[in-house]
């Protein structure tokens, strides 16, 4: 009997005692009591315990709160599962659209008399009214090169510039306004106002740089400016049932200093 | 005087020529393929009005009735001699012709906007008038249910009681009850004259309700039980004078999304899980299967849903005093719709397709119709039941033969995808409403647009077109609920 060799109880005779005998008649006040001692048993090691053994203690400890924690979380959250969402919630659809995906859906926010009225005024309220006005000297580079400088007639745009899909160039030699490709865009992120979200929408041309008409012949891009969009990809629908293609939109940030266009939707 | 007389002359001698050389041996069948009468020679020069003569002769009909007739599925329009001139057909075969039935009413298109009436402070979610098409009914996103008053074009009653949106409503065949289902799972019946919920509410689903049908009237004759089907995956059966769920048909293993109740006696329901059950309606055991769908199943249609739905009433909007005689009267309108054929099923699927069934028959379908290239969302079997139409996400409606499932057309115009379509009662129109915010009327003869009905705000989610034909209802997101005449 090697077992018996190691110090250790031999055998549930405590237990086996209780079931012959019962237990002894002050054992249930002996174990509230200790119960009672055991928190502030614990405050005292915890106190003193140093070193690793602290370490071990204070790890241990944690352990054990953050199950607790769980696990009445667990018991909590079994009495709120029952409680249906009961609410009335807007934006009411028919029962065969209530299993589908909602993609984000952009209402016919303006109709389309609002919008011929603003145009016989000739007036757009925008989101930014005032622009500082750009010089010339800004927006353009004088070319400094050619067999004894003789290239100064040319201009170099130092912002960034539209050009659409269908430019031509003409013969390079002639060409008075270079615009660099890498200030060239073709896309712009637009925020639809009301819908507080933001699209990444291909530009179809520019309807109005502040700054003087030849800007805006040229595609120029500065803040302030305002681009016509494709939102053919937001399905905005007139009230006729046509779908809206173009809009416009205002930039609102300086597109040379940011690398991208940002603009707010005109509705 | 000579020259006339004697082109008198030549045009008689030409006549006679005519009939002495050109016959054409023709064969006339009705549209499910059995002949009338045995093969005759027909003169050239017969039209559809000679046909329709021959037709209603032969058929022994008492009041003659109007017919179309149609050649290798292409109506014929002109004489025979000129037909087969043009498509090169031979003239030595028997040519078979099929004769279709049309209404003897006709139904005029609707063309404006008679009044846009707002009331509803959220989307008009169901609009349906009643059978005999005196009354009108709506349910919406803000909980109530109202009804209203055709003839001033005012709100008549606002019923609340619905804890949550008024998804689907639906009237009973006779026009005296109307029950709503809402997005809490409840249920509830009005009673139309007065506007007030003829008891409490009718609570045992654990989801919102997607669709609701009544019990054919036929079988019945004051309306009581009606099937609900909800998300939750069960179709239900209820007793309005017993106001207890009499029986819960249980067995989808996800939400049911569409429920009819067949004109003989049994109910079917689609689910998400791909399948169709038929079920018995007594004891609410499941007797078929119907499998073959890829996706969720959206809609069923019956080629006898618009006679079951108008019940006793039809176009002459006679009325009725007892229950024995309504049922009597819709028991004669449901045999001569149905004929001797049995019931056919439509069901319209996620999987872009729609199979045509026979569930009287077999379990397989009889045909499949594919075409679409988005999900079908409605499908809608004409008031004759000859036609087949379907409202699909691509922005088309198309059109199928509704006893063989062949394509017939395909009606492009919207450009959004369509949600919900509507026949006239004469099955010679079809109503679409989309999220493009416009109605659309299209004709099934030219099928062509008639009538484009621009006018709500925004998306349309429900359309309905009057069964007495006089008037169409829309209700959609912009909250108003608009009604159309000619």
């Amino acid at each position: 009997m090697a077992h018996d060799m190691s110090g250790l109880p031999q055998g549930d005779y405590i237990d086996l005692h209780r079931k012959r005998h019962g237990y002894r008649h002050d054992h249930f006040e002996r174990k509230r009591k200790k119960d009672a001692r055991e928190v502030h048993k614990r405050s005292q090691i915890a106190q003193k315990a140093l070193g690793i053994k602290g370490k071990m203690f204070a790890k241990k400890r944690y352990a054990e709160k953050a199950q607790m924690k769980k696990t009445l979380a667990m018991h909590e959250e079994s009495s709120t599962r029952r409680k249906v969402d009961d609410n009335v919630h807007e934006g009411a659809i028919p029962p065969y659209l209530l299993d589908r995906e909602t993609t984000a859906r952009a209402k016919v926010l303006s109709n389309t008399i609002k919008q011929k009225r603003k145009e016989k005024a000739g007036k757009w309220e925008v989101p930014l009214p005032k622009v500082r006005p750009v010089a010339e000297d800004e927006m353009f580079k004088v070319i400094r090169s050619g067999k004894r400088k003789t290239k100064q007639w040319k201009r170099m745009v130092t912002k960034v510039t539209f050009v659409g899909p269908g430019f031509t160039r003409k013969p390079p030699k002639y060409e008075r306004f270079i615009r660099p490709t890498g200030l060239r865009f073709n896309k712009a992120h637009v925020t639809h106002p009301e819908l507080k979200c933001t699209f990444n929408l291909e530009m179809i041309g520019i309807k109005k740089n502040p700054n003087g008409p030849m800007y805006t012949s040229l595609g120029v891009v500065t803040k302030g400016t305002i681009i016509e969009v494709n939102v053919s990809e937001l399905g905005l629908v007139t009230p006729a049932g046509k779908v809206v293609w173009g809009k416009y939109a205002q930039v609102t940030n300086n597109p040379e200093n940011d690398g991208c266009i940002n603009a707010v939707l005109l509705v | 005087m000579a020259a006339i007389a004697m082109e008198v002359e030549a045009v008689e001698d030409q006549q006679q020529l005519v009939e002495m050389n050109n016959n054409v041996m023709c064969q006339l069948a009705d549209p499910e393929g059995t002949p009338l009468g045995p093969p005759m020679y027909l003169p050239q020069n017969a039209g559809p009005k000679e046909l329709q003569q021959m037709v209603n002769k032969l058929l022994n009909n008492e009041e003659k009735l109007p017919y179309v007739f149609y050649v290798s599925d292409q109506e014929l329009v002109v004489q025979l001699g000129s037909y087969l001139q043009k498509h090169k057909v031979s003239v030595e075969k028997v040519l078979t012709i099929v004769y279709q039935p049309q209404a003897v009413f006709r139904i005029r298109s609707v063309s404006r906007c008679s009044a846009t009436i707002a009331g509803h402070t959220e989307a008009v979610l169901s609009v349906a008038f009643s059978p005999d098409g005196r009354q009108l009914a709506s349910g919406s996103g803000d909980t109530t249910v109202r009804f209203w008053d055709q003839n001033t074009q005012t709100p008549l009653f606002t019923c609340t009681g619905h804890k949550n949106w008024v998804l689907c409503i639906a009237w009973s065949p006779d026009g005296k009850h109307l029950v709503s289902g809402s997005k809490a799972g409840e249920l509830q019946c009005w009673d139309p004259q007065t506007g007030k919920p003829s008891g409490g509410p009718l609570i045992g689903h654990k989801k919102w309700i997607t669709a609701l049908s009544w019990e054919p009237l036929h079988l019945k004759a004051p309306c009581r039980r009606f099937v609900s089907s909800s998300k939750d995956g069960d179709a239900r059966i209820w007793d309005i004078s017993t106001r207890k769920s009499v029986i819960c048909l249980s067995g989808h293993t996800l939400a049911v999304t569409c429920v009819k109740w067949g004109g003989d006696g049994v109910i079917y329901t689609g689910s998400q899980d791909c399948t169709i059950k038929v079920w018995e309606t007594s004891q609410g055991k499941l007797i078929r299967e119907l499998k073959g769908h890829g996706h969720w199943v959206n809609s069923l249609a019956l080629s006898t849903e618009y006679v079951l739905r108008t019940g006793a009433f039809d176009h002459t909007a006679k009325q009725y005093s007892s229950p024995e005689e309504m049922k009597e009267v819709a028991l004669e309108r449901y045999n001569k719709m149905k004929g001797n054929a049995p019931e056919r099923l439509v069901s319209g699927s996620d999987d872009f397709t729609m199979f045509l069934w026979e569930p009287a028959v077999s379990k397989h379908p009889k045909t499949r119709m594919t075409g679409h290239q988005q999900l079908v969302n409605h499908v809608y079997f004409s008031p004759d039941g000859q036609w087949v139409a379907s409202a699909s996400f691509d922005k088309s409606v198309k059109l199928w033969n509704g006893i063989t499932g062949k394509f017939i057309a395909a009606f492009r115009g919207h450009v959004g995808p369509v949600y919900q379509i509507s026949w006239s009662a004469d099955s010679r129109l079809l109503l679409s409403g989309s999220k493009d915010s416009t109605l659309k009327v299209w004709d099934i003869r030219t099928k062509k647009l008639k009538q484009d009905l621009p006018g709500h705000a925004d998306e349309v989610f429900a359309v309905d077109w009057s069964p007495d034909g006089e008037k169409v209802a829309s209700g959609g997101r912009d909250r108003v609920l608009k009604l159309w005449m000619g």
